[in-house]
Parts: structure tokens; C-alpha cells; sequence
């Protein structure tokens, strides 16, 4: 089961995380990213609004997903991290590499 | 003082002879109160009618167990000598317990529990907190405690939360229990402490008494039955009750079974919640991706190997402290093997992943922490996790001494006590005199809630099965359990005759001499039992009520099974002790009453009709009538319940 991609621009997809991202749903994160750039959505924005907790496999897979945007030539970025997702960035400093926007339509400025 | 049951003193061979006496009696009523049963099942059921005479005999059979339950207990119904002198340096906490009465009634108790001769210290447990009875009770120079902030959002427990709150804030190596309207006799501690100089007392119970009931005891709120040769008989047998109030306890017997309490809750809230874990656990496996899967495993085995250890008696908070710990190293493990994971990304990003210190012990300790854990991605582990808490965090107070497992916290205690190896008391004496309802609605709210919480011990902590008490100790337990099943057999003892009279259905074989033979004379023995046992004090109206209150006492098993399988609410309510007088009759509180009442005399009629038209069978006729009439007189109780206006001093000479 994956995620829901919300189309935003024909190649900007925004996917919508809900409930925990965790060890369990990393997977889906992963597999939900890699369909999507194959569809052609080299933009995507993870949105995380209706998340309510995240671990280190979130983060991982976060990461991960990146890593499968970047590689296929395009970009990800997050919004509307809640507080306890935002600590577990900012633990690990990767709110350096991946900035937390307000909401998914100030993610790539559009 | 007024001694009850024994207005001359009987002397201790007078005393003796009677209890002979009693016996012979007794036995000679059981052995034809068997006779007339074992006829019944043997040779009288009309099976043809199978529908009314299988429960009829049933109600009997009833009627026979709870007749013989009632034998055995006043088997050893024997006045106690009085008590040893009081040791002088016994510390004593008196308490009076209140929620909701009128302040001018709790401060009379005050006074008098304050003038008590022997020394001690008296509190008022106030649940109501209320500004005007601290101010009170401070001028007259008693103490006064209330709930504090951590019962905020807590399981409250009624009058036993209101006693446990005390109790972890007093000393006393003694407690006196007073209802809020229990007016104590001075002397009330000097006769009764000196039964603790045998180190294994834990409790002693004085009757309760009313003063504000007319001789005629128009709702029955005297139990001169239980307050003497019932307590009596249970007490011969090691297994006298705590009624909540007038009794003395102490306080090392209640910390220990608090203790002991919450050690087994503990225990059992930890294996439980293992247990479902592992289920959980298991469940999860199918279907987990493989990464999760390995970690689920080795779940499964630290739970597998925690719960073994329970079983073998190892001490829970280390075999917790063990799966606390292998979790914990699961834990980190993961989030070591994720940072890993997200370094290679990192570097594969063309990110130097040293500028971002992720993999520092400090990052993975952090992450693999409690609240952030990996782990708690399967809900099974998170449970596990919480199966651990091992601080009673559902509760104001880790220890409850006063038992909480129902609205009769009292029954539930004394039994846990007397399981723990704790002997009891009862005192036959009157030292304290109270307020009983004074209409018939606060009076069946009373009953409901008695016969509700009995029932809720019966079903959560069965007297038969648990561990520690003594068989004759079981059976009076049991015994008082069974007598509030008493409803079904009497709706049974009420339908067979109306049944009989006005259609003409037989539920037995033969109402003609093999019956008389055998009911008759069991019947005239059992009515004088219950006038020996007794020793002429009146019983009659309790015998009246427990006929008449069938649909009290049937209201009370379904709603304590509800309560106990189903966690629906009681509908628990405090008995109203001031102000609960009447102004208008109110028919609608025994409508079940009336309507039986009406088939009755119906049935009266009918059946006499037949009877002179020569269509019915006359000695059954005559049988059913009489049996119609008993139940009548029975339920005229009510009458006189209804109509009651509450007690006037000056109306009824005493």
C-alpha cells in the first residue's frame, strides 16, 4: 500500500504522509517515491501535515527518497512538519539538507 | 449499653444448652427439608408440564441450599465473652466518613465520636470538601482530610478511595469506622480494643443500629437477623464481615492485604499485558517486511523468555528490568543499522556526511530513547514497552487497602483479610446508633447497592476459588452471595400457584397425602427455626422483604454481571441518610410488586370460582390459595413502606 500523490503541476507531485512514519511505512515512503519519479514527478514534496510521529526510519527513508529524486534528476522537499518530527530533524541536523516548509504549495515557491 | 439478642445475659451453660437445642432443631429441619426435596426431584415433578414444574423445583432446591447454607451458619451462632481490658497505649484514628449529608448531622457525630473515653484522635474524611464542615470540624478541635490533586482525573473508589486517602495520611495502629450519621457510645474502643491482644485480629464489627425507626420497622431497616445470629454464626466460623461501619480495624492488616493487592495487580497486569503483546507480536509477523520482521522475532522471544521467568517466581521488577533492557539494546541496534543506511545516502548525495555527526552515540541514544524508538512502530512492542510500567499509574495511590473491586468495599476487604490469614470479631453490642432511610426510595437505592456490590465480589473474586480462605470461611461468603439470587426463585414461587388457580396447571405429581406428609411438617420446622435462631426477635419483616424485593434483588444480578463482564456503569448511588422522607405515595417504585400483587388476587378469585363450581381439584385448590395468601402477606409490607412518612418519636411508643 502506498502513499497518496496529489498532482500539484504535471510534474509535481505532493505526497501525503498520514498517521506514523516509522519502521513499518518507511518502506511505503520509499516505494510511493520511486513510482512517482518513474511517472515522471521529478518534484515532490513530502507533506507531512497529517503526520504524527516519526523515527529514525522515517528520517532514513526521508533521506532515502531524496536520494531517488536527486538521482532521477529532480528534487524533494517536506512541509508541515509537526514538533515532534521537526525535533528528530533537528537532532540529526538534517534540517540542514532538508528545510521544513509552512505548507507544500511554499515548497517550491509556486 | 444495650446487649442485643440476649436481654438477660444468658450465662455461658444457658448459652450452651441453647446452641444443643438449636442444633437438634436444626438438623431435624434439614433432614426434612431433604426428604420433602429429594420426594420432589424423585417421585413429584410433573414433567408433563415441564415448563413450570422444572423451574418450580429448581426454586426449591433453591430455597433447600440456601436453607441449609443459613443451618451451617448459625450452627456456631454463639455470644462472644466480652472483651479484655483495652491495652492502654493502643493509638487510635477515628474516621467519619462523609460525601454528602447535612454538616449539622457530621458535626453531631463529631462530638460524639470526640467525647470517646479512650484516647485517640478523630477525622473527618470529607469527600465532599466542603469549606463549612473543615471550619467545624476544626472549632471542635477534630482533624480534617479530604482528597488532594493526585486523585484529579483518578478513579475515585467512593467511600473506600476515601478511606484509603486517610489512611496513607494518619498513624493509628487502630481505625475507627463511623458512617456520617453514627452517633458512637463513649465506651465504644474500651470494648471493643482489647479483643486485638491476639496479635491476629484485624477486625472487629459492632452492629449497626437505628434510631430513627418506629417498632413496626415500617421499611426494615433493622437487621436484627444479620446483626446477630447470622454475624454471630459467621463469626463462629471465622469469618465474621466488615460492614463498613462501627467496627474497629487494624491498620497492619489493612496496609498488608494493600500490599499483598498490589503486588498481585501488579503481577497480573504485567503478565496480561505480555501476553497480549505476544499475540500482537505474532499477528504483526505476517506480512511484515523483512527489515521489521527480524526485529519482531526477537521480540517475541524476549517476551517469550520474560514470561517464562514470571512463571518461575523470579521477581517481576527484574525480569522487567531485563526485557526493558534487551528492548532498549533492539532498539539502538536499529537505529544504528537506519543511521548507517542514512550515511551511505548521505555520501551518495554528495554530502560529507562527517559535517553532520549522525552517527555520534549521543544522536543514536537519543533516537533509540523510549518516545522516539524505532520499536515503537508495532504497536505490539510499544505495549510491551508499557507492560512494564510497573507504578499503578491508573491509580491515585499505588496501595488500596480498602478493596476497590466494588461498591461494598467492605465485604471485599474482610474477605481479603480473612484470606490473608487475618481473624475477625463480631461484637454483639450497640455502640453506635445511626440514621436509617427514612423513605421507601433512599431504602431500596440502599439494598440495590448492597446486593449490587455482593454480587460484584461473587463474579470478580469469588469466595469458592480464592486462595487462602478456609472451607466453613468460603461457605459463609458464599452463603450471603447466594441468598441474593433469591429473585428468580420467587418470581418461580409466585407464577406456579396464579398458574395453577386460573388455568389449572399442575406443576407437581400429587397434592395429595405424600405431600402433606412431607411439606407440612418441613415447613412448621423451618418457621420455628427461624424463631429459635432468632431467640423471638422480630424477624418477620426481614422475611417479608426478601420475598417482596425480588425485583431489587434481580435487578442487582444483571446489573452487577453488566458491570463485571461488560464494564457497563452501576448506576452507583449514594444512600441519601437526611431529608429522604416522602411527600407523595410513589406507586411507580413497586410497579413489579403491584402487578403481581393484582395477579393474585385474581388468581383468588378464579381459583374460588372454580372451587365452588366444582371444576377444580380441592385439597390442590386449597394448597394454591394458602400459598397465594403467604405471598400476599408477604408483599403487604409494601403497604405500609409506601405510606410511610418518615419517623415521628412521639407516634409509636416504644
Amino acid at each position: 500500500m502506498n502513499f497518496p500523490v496529489d498532482e500539484l503541476e504535471p510534474d509535481l507531485g505532493v505526497v501525503r504522509v498520514e498517521g506514523r512514519l516509522n519502521m513499518v511505512t518507511a518502506t511505503q515512503l520509499k516505494d510511493t517515491v520511486t513510482e512517482a519519479v518513474g511517472t515522471g514527478k521529478l518534484r515532490l514534496v513530502v507533506d507531512l501535515t497529517s503526520t504524527t510521529f516519526m523515527d529514525s526510519s522515517g528520517l532514513g527513508a526521508l533521506i532515502g527518497a531524496l536520494k531517488t529524486a536527486r538521482a532521477a534528476g529532480g528534487d524533494l522537499r517536506i512541509a508541515g512538519a509537526n514538533e515532534q518530527v521537526l525535533m528528530v530533524l533537528q537532532l540529526s541536523n538534517m534540517d540542514r539538507i532538508l528545510r521544513p516548509y509552512g505548507t507544500p504549495e511554499a515548497a517550491f515557491g509556486s | 449499653m444495650t446487649r442485643r439478642g440476649s436481654p438477660d445475659n444468658l450465662s455461658h451453660a444457658q448459652e450452651s444448652r441453647r446452641l444443643l437445642w438449636l442444633r437438634i432443631w436444626t438438623t431435624m429441619t434439614l433432614v426434612l427439608g431433604f426428604n420433602y426435596i429429594g420426594w420432589r426431584w424423585l417421585a413429584s415433578v410433573n414433567w408433563a408440564n415441564w415448563w413450570i414444574a422444572v423451574p418450580l423445583v429448581l426454586a426449591e432446591t433453591y430455597s433447600i441450599i440456601d436453607l441449609t447454607l443459613f443451618s451451617i451458619t448459625i450452627w456456631r451462632s454463639r455470644q462472644r465473652e466480652d472483651a479484655p481490658p483495652p491495652p492502654l497505649d493502643s493509638d487510635v484514628d477515628v474516621f467519619i466518613t462523609t460525601y454528602n449529608e447535612p454538616v449539622e448531622l457530621v458535626v453531631e457525630t463529631v462530638r460524639a465520636a470526640i467525647k470517646i473515653d479512650h484516647p485517640h484522635r478523630t477525622w473527618v474524611l470529607d469527600d465532599g470538601a466542603r469549606e463549612d464542615l473543615r471550619q467545624a470540624a476544626e472549632t471542635l478541635g477534630a482533624g480534617y482530610i479530604t482528597r488532594g490533586d493526585e486523585w484529579h482525573g483518578k478513579p475515585r473508589h467512593a467511600k473506600a478511595g476515601n478511606l484509603n486517602n486517610a489512611l496513607l495520611q494518619t498513624q493509628g495502629e487502630y481505625i475507627l469506622v463511623l458512617d456520617a450519621d453514627m452517633v458512637a457510645h463513649p465506651a465504644i474502643l474500651d470494648r471493643t480494643l482489647g479483643f486485638f491482644s491476639d496479635e491476629k485480629v484485624g477486625l472487629v464489627q459492632t452492629p449497626q443500629h437505628f434510631i430513627n425507626v418506629p417498632p413496626s420497622d415500617p421499611l426494615g431497616s433493622q437487621a436484627p437477623l444479620f446483626y446477630g445470629p447470622i454475624q454471630e454464626g459467621k463469626d463462629g466460623w471465622g469469618a465474621a464481615f466488615f460492614c463498613g461501619s462501627n467496627a474497629v480495624l487494624r491498620r497492619e492488616a489493612l496496609m498488608e492485604i494493600g500490599i499483598t493487592g498490589y503486588v498481585d495487580a501488579t503481577q497480573r497486569t504485567v503478565i496480561n499485558r505480555l501476553k497480549e503483546a505476544r499475540v500482537l507480536v505474532r499477528h504483526s509477523l505476517r506480512g511484515a517486511d523483512p527489515s521489521a520482521q527480524e526485529i519482531l522475532v526477537q521480540t517475541r522471544n524476549a517476551i517469550d523468555h520474560a514470561l517464562a521467568e514470571i512463571s518461575r517466581a523470579e521477581p517481576i521488577a527484574e525480569v522487567t528490568y531485563v526485557l526493558h533492557r534487551k528492548l532498549s539494546q533492539l532498539s539502538h541496534a536499529t537505529v544504528g543499522d537506519d543511521m548507517a543506511q542514512l550515511a551511505d545516502d548521505l555520501d551518495a548525495l554528495g554530502f560529507d556526511q562527517a559535517a553532520f555527526n549522525i552517527d555520534s552515540e549521543e544522536v543514536i541514544s537519543r533516537l533509540a530513547a523510549l518516545d522516539l524508538s524505532p520499536l515503537n512502530a508495532v504497536e505490539a512492542v510499544d505495549r510491551t514497552l508499557q507492560a512494564i510500567d510497573i507504578g499503578r499509574s491508573d491509580e491515585a495511590q499505588a496501595v488500596l487497602p480498602m478493596a476497590t473491586i466494588s461498591v461494598t468495599e467492605d465485604m471485599a476487604t474482610s474477605m481479603r483479610m480473612h484470606a490473608r490469614g487475618w481473624k475477625s470479631v463480631f461484637h454483639n453490642e450497640i455502640l453506635a446508633e445511626g440514621l436509617a432511610p427514612e423513605g421507601l426510595a433512599a431504602s431500596l437505592t440502599q439494598r440495590l447497592r448492597w446486593a449490587q456490590g455482593t454480587m460484584q465480589v461473587f463474579l470478580r473474586e469469588n469466595p469458592l476459588t480464592l486462595r487462602g480462605l478456609t472451607l466453613p470461611q468460603r461457605l459463609m461468603y458464599f452463603s450471603t452471595m447466594w441468598s441474593y439470587l433469591s429473585g428468580f426463585a420467587t418470581v418461580v414461587y409466585l407464577l406456579a400457584p396464579i398458574l395453577f388457580l386460573t388455568a389449572g396447571v399442575l406443576p407437581v405429581s400429587s397434592y395429595a397425602e405424600q405431600f402433606f406428609l412431607r411439606f407440612i411438617p418441613f415447613m412448621v420446622a423451618n418457621q420455628l427455626l427461624f424463631v429459635f435462631a432468632s431467640r423471638g426477635l422480630p424477624t418477620w419483616r426481614g422475611q417479608q422483604y426478601t420475598l417482596a424485593l425480588f425485583p431489587v434483588w434481580i435487578k442487582a444480578c444483571y446489573t452487577a454481571a453488566a458491570n463485571v463482564w461488560a464494564g457497563r456503569p452501576l448506576g452507583f448511588a449514594v444512600t441519601p441518610k437526611a431529608g429522604t422522607r416522602q411527600t407523595q405515595i410513589p406507586w411507580g417504585l413497586i410497579g413489579w410488586q403491584l402487578a403481581a400483587s393484582i395477579a393474585l388476587v385474581i388468581s383468588i378469585v378464579v381459583g374460588t370460582i372454580w372451587l365452588v363450581t366444582g371444576h377444580a381439584e380441592p385439597i390442590g385448590t386449597l394448597i394454591n390459595l394458602a400459598w397465594v395468601v403467604f405471598d400476599l402477606v408477604s408483599m403487604s409490607a409494601l403497604v405500609g413502606a409506601v405510606r410511610y412518612r418518615g419517623y415521628h418519636a412521639d407516634e409509636e411508643t416504644r
